[in-house]
């Protein structure tokens, strides 16, 4: 089988691999582009994504129909937090930047200190339980203040779990969006972060401003 | 539920490679739809496609029966001969061969051109290609070819006279 594909090789005139091989320029991405609207209004997508370019260095966001369902540092490594992506909500993954011109310019504005809340859907499929009802209640935390874990433990619905706080923080799929970096430690230090401690103090630093 | 890696990457990985096929099966001008009409089917049947398949054999499977589809829909041969180009004369067009070259695949029988496709750009051993045309694995090889003699014969002619200079 090898040596007979050799030979056929062999007999390929030059030039006619490259001659096939090269579509004019932009001519995949324009393929690409039509690709992701057709399955989008065929709801062929589990997950729609985007990068977007943020103080906190490049920012992957991710969507399913339903709402944004993921934003992810580069520290988290894109390709890794795309690949759990697709084996939990499915691999159907496309990356589609209009599905998230809403969320990126919202981020952007954020960021530009101009906006101080978010106002888009959000699909919570990558949480459950007493993660969730940490979640839900982050974006009651306003703009510029912080609350401790305990605090925040207690406005979940379970005091005591303290620790449970820290790790629904600390893997919290919308960074940023909701936002747990207004949680910091009782005795006023900031705490772990998924982005890095250094994206944390920028982030609580930009809402003090 | 076993890991299957993000579409995404099956499109960057084969997109190039499904688009070349398109465009020796269909011509350019029908190259688009065929792709865009591959892979859209493509992503609808991704979740079933069984672990550890070959994606680039299931990938031009798909783009056969497309491009059949296609050719069919439009109720004419694949590559109508009063659409082509005016082949190029020989003495100028100093072009990258690529006009060249996807004219004279497109000169080639259906079988022929199919054939050389699915074997030298997609890579499909001829038993695979065979099953795909419905013909034997020794008529499919004669058929590729058959197929890359004239496409020897072809380019010898046009790319001879206007060669001066071998850049790309």
């Amino acid at each position: 089988m090898n040596i007979e594909q050799m030979d056929n090789e062999a007999l390929l005139p030059d030039g006619f691999l490259p001659g096939l091989g090269e579509p004019a320029p932009g001519k995949l991405e324009r393929l690409h582009a039509r690709l992701a609207a057709a399955a989008a209004d065929r709801q062929l997508i589990d997950v729609s994504y985007r990068t977007v370019d943020s103080p906190l260095g490049r920012l992957l966001l991710a969507a399913t129909e339903r709402g944004l369902v993921r934003v992810a540092f580069a520290l988290e490594d894109h390709d890794a937090v795309l690949q759990a992506l697709a084996d939990k909500l499915g691999p159907r993954i496309l990356e589609a930047p209009s599905r998230l011109d809403g969320a990126a310019r919202q981020l952007d504005e954020y960021f530009a200190g101009a906006r101080r809340s978010f106002d888009i859907p959000l699909d919570f499929a990558l949480s459950r339980g007493f993660r969730l009802s940490v979640l839900e209640h982050l974006p009651h935390i306003a703009y510029g203040s912080t609350e401790s874990y305990a605090q925040v433990a207690k406005a979940a619905g379970s005091p005591k779990a303290v620790r449970a706080v820290g790790s629904a923080c600390a893997r919290n799929p919308l960074p940023v969006v909701v936002p747990c970096h207004r949680v910091v430690r009782s005795d006023g230090s900031f705490g772990g972060y998924l982005g890095g401690p250094e994206a944390k103090r920028t982030l609580l630093a930009l809402e003090a401003a | 539920m076993e890991p299957k890696k993000p579409f995404e990457l099956v499109v960057r990985e084969h997109g190039p490679t499904v688009l070349r096929v398109c465009r020796a099966v269909l011509g350019d001008h029908d190259a688009e739809d065929g792709w865009s009409e591959t892979f859209l089917s493509a992503l609808k049947a991704y979740p079933e496609l069984p672990a550890g398949a070959n994606v680039q054999a299931w990938l031009v499977t798909i783009a056969h029966r497309k491009s059949i589809d296609i050719v069919r829909s439009r109720n004419r041969r694949p590559v109508p001969v009063d659409e082509l180009p005016v082949r190029p004369s020989g003495l100028g067009i100093p072009g990258d061969g690529r006009r060249e070259v996807l004219d004279a695949v497109g000169q080639l029988p259906p079988k022929q051109r199919q054939a050389v496709a699915y074997h030298y750009l997609a890579g499909l051993p001829y038993k695979d290609v065979s099953e795909l045309l419905g013909v034997t694995p020794e008529a499919a090889r004669r058929a590729g070819a058959d197929g890359v003699k004239a496409l020897r014969a072809a380019l010898a002619d046009t790319s001879s006279p206007a060669s001066k200079g071998t850049s790309r």
